[in-house]
């Protein structure tokens, strides 16, 4: 990786092709446009909105859920919704992450005692990253993203050391 | 020979001899198919509940016949997740919290629909500077809601470059709501007998500043927007509410002024510090998703014209009357409404007497917006029913509860 004439001596690097997709895949975490309710103002709009700018993180919206890698559940799902989000979590290509976004997501939150409501996404696919608030920051949103980076980081490595050992 | 088609294949439509396209999902209306004479199948089209345009998780079933849309049905009840039953178990203080999630783009709006019902129950005198700081903390939603209106009605028709302005200046106004709530959307703010909190020290330079720049913005992205041909030409003409549909079907706010009906709550049945304001309401004339264009974004002038006037004039005093820390109105029951972003916001409000409502109704404006989109669609081509959605300015918080 990294062959530059110009830099230096240090112009080749070894690097497993592994950690080559881990790196691409790490810095261009493209997320489905999404929004379910409150939290998609907030995670999705401001987000890519000025302020906030996650492009420069590589962090960009696709509107179809074959061309996204994550996909931030923003907002209450019920049981109507269930089905439709279990079904674009499994038109997603892999690999592919979720975050759970807001209170609602997370665990029903404050219409957690309506029975309409799934008690958190998690109850249906599988959730990366919670993020608590409602609805969260967009700092908030931002920094799930670097744990998100992180995490997917991890896992190559982890992987990698039980190979070699 | 179709007999065995159908065994085959499990349609009837693609075998010879066979125009009857079956039995349609239940509640779906079917126009005949081959209405022009030719033998052209109708094609069903399914458009969310995830699709970018249809501002949250509204799903309509479309009926195309070629490009030409005969029929639309819209679905609702993806984010039905019972505010009115849970404010049954909410204290009078907090039912706020869930109005706030019902029209999530103007919570204030809800909470002050909430709030002036449970004063009519209560028997308070509300402070004269708690009115203006109502309104004011309104009309800041009011910008902000149309704010990202405007912004995604540009995304709608494929343009980019305002939603990032008018994200801009949603920050900007979210900050000034943030220092004046603690919250940025979900504010709280407005409560039975008054506003939680007084305004804070800075928060009228920060509105000043903003009011500096805003009049001279607002006329920038109405030239970027607005001032745009291909625009124009897209919106100019489609999806007419005519003055004798919005009445049938209860339209109210932007949708209903741009059919040219003069009805505003604020002038008809005044709340808050509105008496005391000057402001016009603005109204159009053919009622096409132009004329809501230019409805919204006339309103978003009248509303700074506003807030440059709740600043200027804000009263001394109390920011809040004396109310009991658990509220037990009298029994009884009433309603009360605002003019929020997307039109009449009402509360139908029953007490029994304790410290819960016995019953809650939450009249949003957008239910009856999304009605009349299955009367307007017909007769529009695919690409313009996300602009039609978009000049409704629907919002599924509030359509689902």
């Amino acid at each position: 990786m990294a062959i530059d004439k110009f830099t230096g001596e240090n112009s080749i690097a070894f690097i497993k092709s592994e950690q080559l997709f881990d790196f691409a895949r790490r810095n261009s975490l493209w997320y489905i446009a999404f929004g379910i309710a409150c939290c998609a103002i907030e995670g999705l709009m401001s987000a890519s909105g000025p302020r906030f700018d996650f492009d420069r993180m590589g962090v960009f919206f696709r509107n179809s859920p074959r061309q996204a890698d994550v996909m931030i559940v923003a907002g209450t799902v019920n049981k109507k919704m269930a089905e439709t989000v279990k079904r674009l979590y499994d038109q997603m290509p892999e690999p592919k992450w979720v975050v759970a976004m807001g209170a609602c997501a997370s665990t029903g939150g404050p219409f957690r005692e309506y029975p309409n409501v799934v008690l958190g996404v998690d109850k249906i696919i599988p959730v990366d990253v919670y993020i608590p608030g409602c609805p969260p920051r967009p700092e908030s949103v931002q920094y799930a993203f670097i744990e998100l980076q992180k995490k997917i980081a991890k896992r190559t490595e982890e992987r990698l050391a039980a190979r070699n050992s | 020979m179709s007999d065995i088609c159908e065994e085959t294949l499990g349609v009837g439509l693609l075998c010879e001899g066979q125009h009857d396209p079956g039995t349609p999902p239940a509640g779906l209306r079917r126009a005949p198919s081959g209405v022009d004479g030719l033998t052209t199948e109708h094609l069903i089209i399914n458009m969310g509940p995830q699709h970018p345009s249809t501002h949250g998780v509204l799903r309509m079933i479309v009926e195309v016949d070629g490009e030409e849309i005969v029929a639309a049905e819209v679905s609702v009840g993806y984010l039905h997740r019972g505010i009115e039953k849970l404010a049954e178990h909410r204290r009078y203080d907090a039912v706020g919290t869930l109005m706030d999630r019902g029209d999530y783009v103007s919570g204030m709006m809800g909470e002050l629909a909430f709030a002036l019902a449970a004063e009519q129950l209560m028997d308070v005198e509300v402070p004269r500077k708690a009115h203006w700081l109502r309104s004011l903390a309104s009309e800041l939603n009011r910008l902000a809601s149309h704010l990202v209106w405007y912004g995604t009605f540009g995304l709608d028709t494929g343009a980019m470059g305002q939603f990032l302005y008018a994200m801009r200046e949603r920050e900007a106004l979210l900050d000034i709501l943030e220092a004046l709530s603690g919250q940025r959307m979900m504010f709280n703010y407005i409560r039975p007998g008054g506003v939680v909190a007084d305004m804070p020290l800075g928060v009228t330079e920060k509105i000043r500043a903003f009011l500096s720049t805003f009049d001279m913005y607002l006329d920038e992205y109405d030239q970027l927007l607005g001032g745009n041909e291909i625009f124009q030409g897209r919106v100019k003409g489609i999806g007419t509410i005519d003055r004798q549909m919005a009445l049938a079907f209860g339209l109210t706010g932007a949708n209903l002024r741009a059919a040219g009906v003069d009805f505003d709550i604020r002038k008809a049945r005044p709340y808050a510090a509105y008496p005391e304001l000057d402001f016009e309401v603005p109204l159009g004339s053919t009622g096409d998703a132009w004329d809501r264009y230019n409805v919204r974004m006339a309103e978003m002038r009248q509303s700074a014209r506003m807030i440059a006037q709740l600043i200027d004039g804000m009263p001394e005093g109390e920011h809040t009357a004396k109310v009991p820390r658990i509220i037990r109105p009298n029994a009884g029951e009433v309603y009360a409404s605002v003019e929020s972003s997307r039109g009449e916001t009402g509360i139908h409000l029953i007490s029994d007497g304790t410290e819960h409502p016995y019953r809650m109704h939450y009249r949003g404006p957008s239910l009856y917006a999304a009605q009349a989109l299955e009367e307007i669609l017909p007769g529009h081509l695919i690409a313009d029913v996300v602009m039609i959605i978009g000049s409704t300015d629907i919002m599924l918080g509030e359509l689902d509860r």
